[in-house]
């Protein structure tokens, strides 16, 4: 019964993770919107939760034929989908933060959170109806 | 947690900002200070940002790196009259360019509230996955 409430819930839990990943990405862009030399990312996130879902680490995963092989740190499905942002406009500091883009993403990256949010609390809302028989 | 290391993130800018801010405050009140604590005019302070990565987290924050003094030449004044004035009586005033710290008064402004805003954002959906399944 629990491993079905797990696999109910994990791809959103997935996509939680990696949005809350992104949002942190998005919100060290605008932190460094000032910051000589910095360059903007965000993550490719179709690919992302792809990898994510099929327990994939990415496009160039490590492959272990030894268990004395080193696990890849940092090599998560969310590091393999990080892309850099091309610039609209380039600054003569070599910043590529378009505060605007990155604003509206982060905005829109909010509203998708808490639709993942919404939806995990409806699959529990149905379990518990299930559950009560009411 | 990611969503919670945004706070952490956009915390750096806040103070990143408001360093920003205190040197603009200091080269205004000193725009016209013909000496300084050396007895030189004053220079026009500038800081100068980094981007930092978080420690044992992910995600990049911002610190200044320096505050640098503006080379710009000492603005010169014809007053014969003053105390300070030279042979030909010229005065060396502070090389602080008003316009151009009051647009980056505007600047940092705007950048501080930028985070302060993520931070309510973040605050948020932090509180809203804490209510799942609730």
């Amino acid at each position: 019964m629990t491993d079905r409430i797990d696999d109910a819930l994990r791809f959103h839990q997935q996509g939680l993770n990696l949005r809350a990943r992104r949002q942190q990405l998005l919100s060290s862009n605008i932190a460094n919107a000032d910051t000589p030399h910095y360059k903007a990312r965000d993550i490719d996130f179709r690919q992302a939760l792809a990898h994510a879902v099929a327990g994939k680490t990415g496009p160039l995963a490590l492959v272990q034929t030894s268990r004395r092989h080193l696990e890849p740190r940092g090599g998560g499905p969310f590091e393999a989908a990080m892309r850099y942002r091309t610039e609209h406009q380039g600054s003569v500091d070599g910043n590529t933060v378009n505060a605007d883009v990155e604003r509206a993403a982060f905005a829109e990256n909010a509203v998708h959170y808490e639709a993942t949010l919404t939806f995990m609390n409806g699959i529990l809302r149905t379990m518990q109806t299930a559950i009560q028989g009411q | 947690m990611s969503i919670l290391n945004i706070l952490h993130i956009a915390g750096s800018a806040l103070t990143a900002q408001s360093a920003r801010l205190n040197a603009v405050a200091s080269n205004l009140a000193n725009a016209d200070s013909v000496a300084g604590a050396d007895g030189r005019p004053y220079k026009a302070k500038q800081v100068v940002f980094e981007a930092v990565p978080m420690v044992g987290r992910d995600g990049v924050g911002v610190r200044v790196a320096q505050v640098v003094e503006d080379a710009a030449p000492a603005r010169l004044v014809y007053d014969p009259t003053n105390t300070a004035a030279d042979a030909q009586g010229y005065v060396a005033m502070p090389n602080v360019n008003v316009v151009e710290e009051m647009v980056n008064m505007i600047s940092a402004s705007r950048s501080y509230q930028a985070n302060a805003e993520i931070m309510n954002t973040a605050k948020q959906l932090a509180l809203r996955t804490l209510a799942i399944g609730q």
